[in-house]
């Protein structure tokens, strides 16, 4: 194998899949990435065995052949390479990679490339196209709630499904972990209706997260009960999903909450991060004391002292005192693009619903804090 | 000698070289001190403490003794007069303390139990009661802290106090409040104690293990070296046998040969370790006395009677276990967001697996729920002898098992703990217990109610 690549975009296509890559592995081949040149491409694949990805480049191929090397040497060194060089990869008879550009030779260990595991598709019967935009939506405006906690690992990721509404049929992300809920939606597209309800790894969710951002155009999805595949130009990742069952969260989302709070979303979230300022960095509790047309921001932190800051609100019901951690109200007002929040209340004990006034296929509930 | 006859003929000048150094004395008996030697010329008694930096020393180590063994000689005046070891009651266990009669015998701390009833056959072997050690030693602990606020505790039965400045507030010296307390220890709680006073941590608990059992041990500033140098290495905290081992091969084996050496050279063979052997080496120890230095974990393990391989029977262990630690984080008022699962092999391999949850407990239903899912993958026909589990990471008991949106039943089963929690506060510990408690405490009793036509 011998091919001579534009390090810009030799850069650009091993930032993205040496990602995949795992920092230790103790299967010595999943550090490495597969080289594939054939034709005018080069393919590079990787893969943690969870998620594979394989991306193709332009290149000149003066002998076509394939081989692996270590993703992150490989990578690491691209990267230092001058801008605009010529990048030239050459298989050795020994099983050595050599990498020259300009003057600089370096010469890596390969390993067969028969012993690289490729992912199994298998059959994926759904298949749909959504726009970058929408796909970038559903992941934001969800992936933040998503739970760390592996003894819950079907909280894991991003909950994708199909949900019968009054509306009709829509294309809804959820994620969760015990504190707080995020709920957005969408149309459906074409070809996902019959799509079973899947949950997307965290780590699935944040590959291709970075891609989108590189994207303009649609991105073709094809799924199975078992695994899915996110078609980008030039870049597939194929993931496995996580195998378990997304508990029922419509159960949590509270139907009663009548205790109506309207407030300036950006206002409400300014004057949070200030009052939060003076909880210790590990507490984060603030409380909100509602009266009408009026809320209380306090935080008491025995160690650094007290905070308050009084803002104007809509609120009509009867007052109410209730604790929520900084952090998660902070994460869920970042996401609400109106100028107006929607919370509601019940007791403070009970879930709290935000809404966002001028996107309603956004939802979020929020698990108070006994303070 | 024409300087000190100069100094001499100045009044009020007190010239101190080595041989004419003031010694002070402090009796045991009335807290009466004074200068000189001999017996305490208040009470004519005969327990005196007499050392030249009695009254400036003010750093402390005090150790309880054989803290285990007292406490049950304590609460069981029968055992008074006998050998008592305390330990595991099987013979696979080893002696976590022997009393002073026992160990005239030869028997010592960690000696396997049936080496000790070879040693010792008429010796009375008793289970430990952690609690009311915990108990008794807490009482000394309280005690402590109305002497001076930094208490360092190491363990149950030991703290460094440092009374660096507390003479204008009890209007005594540091050597007598420690006297007065070591007495009253005695006097009130039953329990003896041996009192180590020092310029620095290092050589207040070597003072206070000198004179053991009710002993008090100054160590100064001008006797360090010379005594140090007299000592096997593994005095020096920290040189265990691995390190001895390490440092025997480069020669050193007695603390004086460390002090013949630069401080370059150590440090050049030993890094930083090197440099603290220089310093300890020369009684030099500049570490503070911590009070809260806080625990970073809290853990309880339990060694089997015998090997266990099979899920049920390890998995009822741990939920033994994740009760106590649990109502050890309760009672120390701390979370923890990391469970660590540790099983030793009948081999003695130590295996750990641990997970981080999203949110700190202190719950023994959620400690019991995820260190299950760490034993399952576990179970594979290994026999193991040991089994235990620790909490670590601690986050701030506000955000602890707050209520959980997607299962209600851990919220449900956290509420019900805290309610039984609660019971138990009240009429006891034995007053409540959950389920799966109750039924291995009665299934023999419910088998046979069932064999009943």
């Amino acid at each position: 194998m011998k091919v001579t690549i534009e390090r810009n975009s030799l850069l650009k296509t091993l930032g993205h899949v040496q990602s995949v890559v795992e920092r230790r592995n103790t299967i010595p081949i999943l550090s490495n990435v597969m080289i594939e040149a054939s034709g005018d491409t080069v393919a590079m694949t990787a893969t943690d065995l969870d998620i594979a990805i394989i991306e193709n480049t332009n290149a000149m191929v003066i002998t076509a052949g394939s081989t692996t090397v270590p993703a992150h040497t490989l990578f690491d060194i691209v990267r230092k390479l001058p801008d605009g060089s010529e990048v030239e990869l050459t298989l050795e008879e020994n099983d050595r990679l050599v990498v020259k550009a300009g003057r600089s030779r370096f010469t890596l260990a390969c390993l067969d490339k028969e012993d690289f595991p490729i992912m199994n598709e298998g059959d994926m019967p759904h298949r749909f196209e959504i726009a970058s935009e929408e796909l970038k939506r559903l992941i934001d405006k969800a992936r933040f709630a998503i739970s760390t906690e592996e003894t819950r690992y079907y909280l894991n990721g991003i909950y994708l499904h199909v949900a019968t509404t009054e509306d009709g049929p829509r294309l809804r992300a959820v994620a969760t972990d015990g504190h707080r809920l995020a709920q957005v939606e969408q149309d459906v597209p074409e070809g996902s209706s019959g799509m079973p309800g899947i949950i997307i790894p965290r780590k699935t969710v944040a590959e291709v997260r970075k891609l989108i951002d590189e994207t303009e155009g649609a991105i073709s999805v094809a799924l199975s009960d078992t695994k899915i595949r996110f078609a980008f130009e030039g870049v597939t990742i194929t993931s496995k999903l996580i195998d378990g069952t997304f508990p029922d969260y419509s159960r949590v989302i509270p139907e009663g909450n009548d205790k109506q709070l309207e407030m300036d979303c950006r206002i409400f979230a300014e004057a949070t991060d200030r009052v939060s300022t003076i909880s210790s960095d590990k507490t984060r509790s603030v409380k909100l004391s509602i009266a009408p047309d009026n809320l209380t921001l306090s935080v008491n932190s025995p160690d650094s002292g007290t905070a308050t800051e009084e803002l104007a609100a809509a609120y009509s019901a009867d007052p109410l005192e209730i604790g929520f951690n900084s952090r998660y109200l902070l994460d869920i007002l970042a996401q609400i693009e109106g100028e107006t929040v929607q919370v509601y209340l019940n007791d403070p004990s009970a879930p709290t619903v935000l809404k966002d006034i001028m996107d309603d296929a956004v939802l979020y509930v929020l698990m108070p804090m006994r303070v | 000698m024409v300087a000190q006859a100069v100094f001499a003929a100045l009044p009020d000048f007190n010239l101190m070289t080595d041989s004419e150094e003031t010694i002070f004395s402090l009796c045991r008996s009335c807290l009466h001190t004074f200068e000189g030697k001999g017996h305490c010329p208040a009470c004519k008694k005969t327990r005196i403490i007499s050392h030249a930096e009695l009254l400036d020393l003010s750093i402390a180590h005090i150790d309880c003794d054989a803290f285990y063994a007292s406490v049950e000689k304590r609460d069981n005046p029968e055992y008074a007069t006998k050998p008592l070891i305390i330990g595991g009651s099987s013979n696979r266990g080893v002696v976590s303390t022997a009393c002073y009669i026992a160990r005239m015998s030869g028997v010592r701390s960690a000696m396997p139990i049936y080496k000790a009833k070879k040693l010792c056959p008429d010796a009375l072997f008793v289970s430990p009661r952690m609690k009311r050690y915990g108990e008794v030693g807490r009482q000394i602990r309280e005690k402590m802290k109305e002497l001076t606020p930094l208490v360092e505790p190491l363990s149950i039965d030991e703290a460094f106090l440092d009374l660096t400045g507390t003479e204008k507030l009890h209007g005594a010296k540091p050597a007598v409040l420690l006297a007065k307390f070591a007495n009253e220890v005695e006097k009130e709680i039953g329990i003896t104690v041996s009192v180590g006073l020092a310029p620095n941590k290092f050589l207040a608990k070597l003072a206070s293990d000198m004179d053991k059992p009710r002993g008090f041990t100054v160590i100064g500033d001008s006797e360090k070296e010379e005594l140090l140098g007299k000592l096997p290495i593994t005095a020096i905290y920290g040189i265990g046998k691995q390190s001895a081992k390490n440092l025997a091969k480069d020669g050193f084996t007695h603390i004086c040969q460390l002090q013949e050496q630069s401080q370059s050279s150590l440090a050049r063979r030993y890094g930083e370790t090197g440099m603290r052997l220089y310093n300890l080496s020369r009684g030099i120890d500049n570490r503070k006395v911590q009070p809260q230095s806080g625990a970073k974990s809290v853990s309880a393990e339990r060694t089997l009677s015998r090997d266990l391989a099979d899920y049920p029977s390890l998995e009822e262990k741990l939920w033994d276990i994740s009760e106590t630690v649990s109502s050890d984080l309760k009672r120390k008022e701390l979370a923890g967001s990391t469970v660590t699962l540790k099983l030793k092999t009948s081999m003695h391999r130590i295996i750990t697996r641990s997970r981080t949850l999203d949110a700190p407990t202190q719950m023994a239903g959620t400690i019991f729920e995820v260190s299950q899912s760490l034993l399952k993958p576990l179970i594979d026909g290994t026999p193991y002898r040991l089994i235990g589990i620790g909490m670590s990471h601690f986050r701030p008991l506000i955000e602890a098992d707050q209520p959980d949106l997607i299962e209600p039943e851990r919220t449900k089963r956290t509420n019900a703990e805290r309610a039984m929690d609660k019971l138990k506060g009240k009429f006891g510990t034995a007053a409540i217990s959950k389920g799966r408690n109750f039924q291995s405490a009665t299934s023999s009793q419910q088998k046979k109610d069932t064999k009943k036509p």
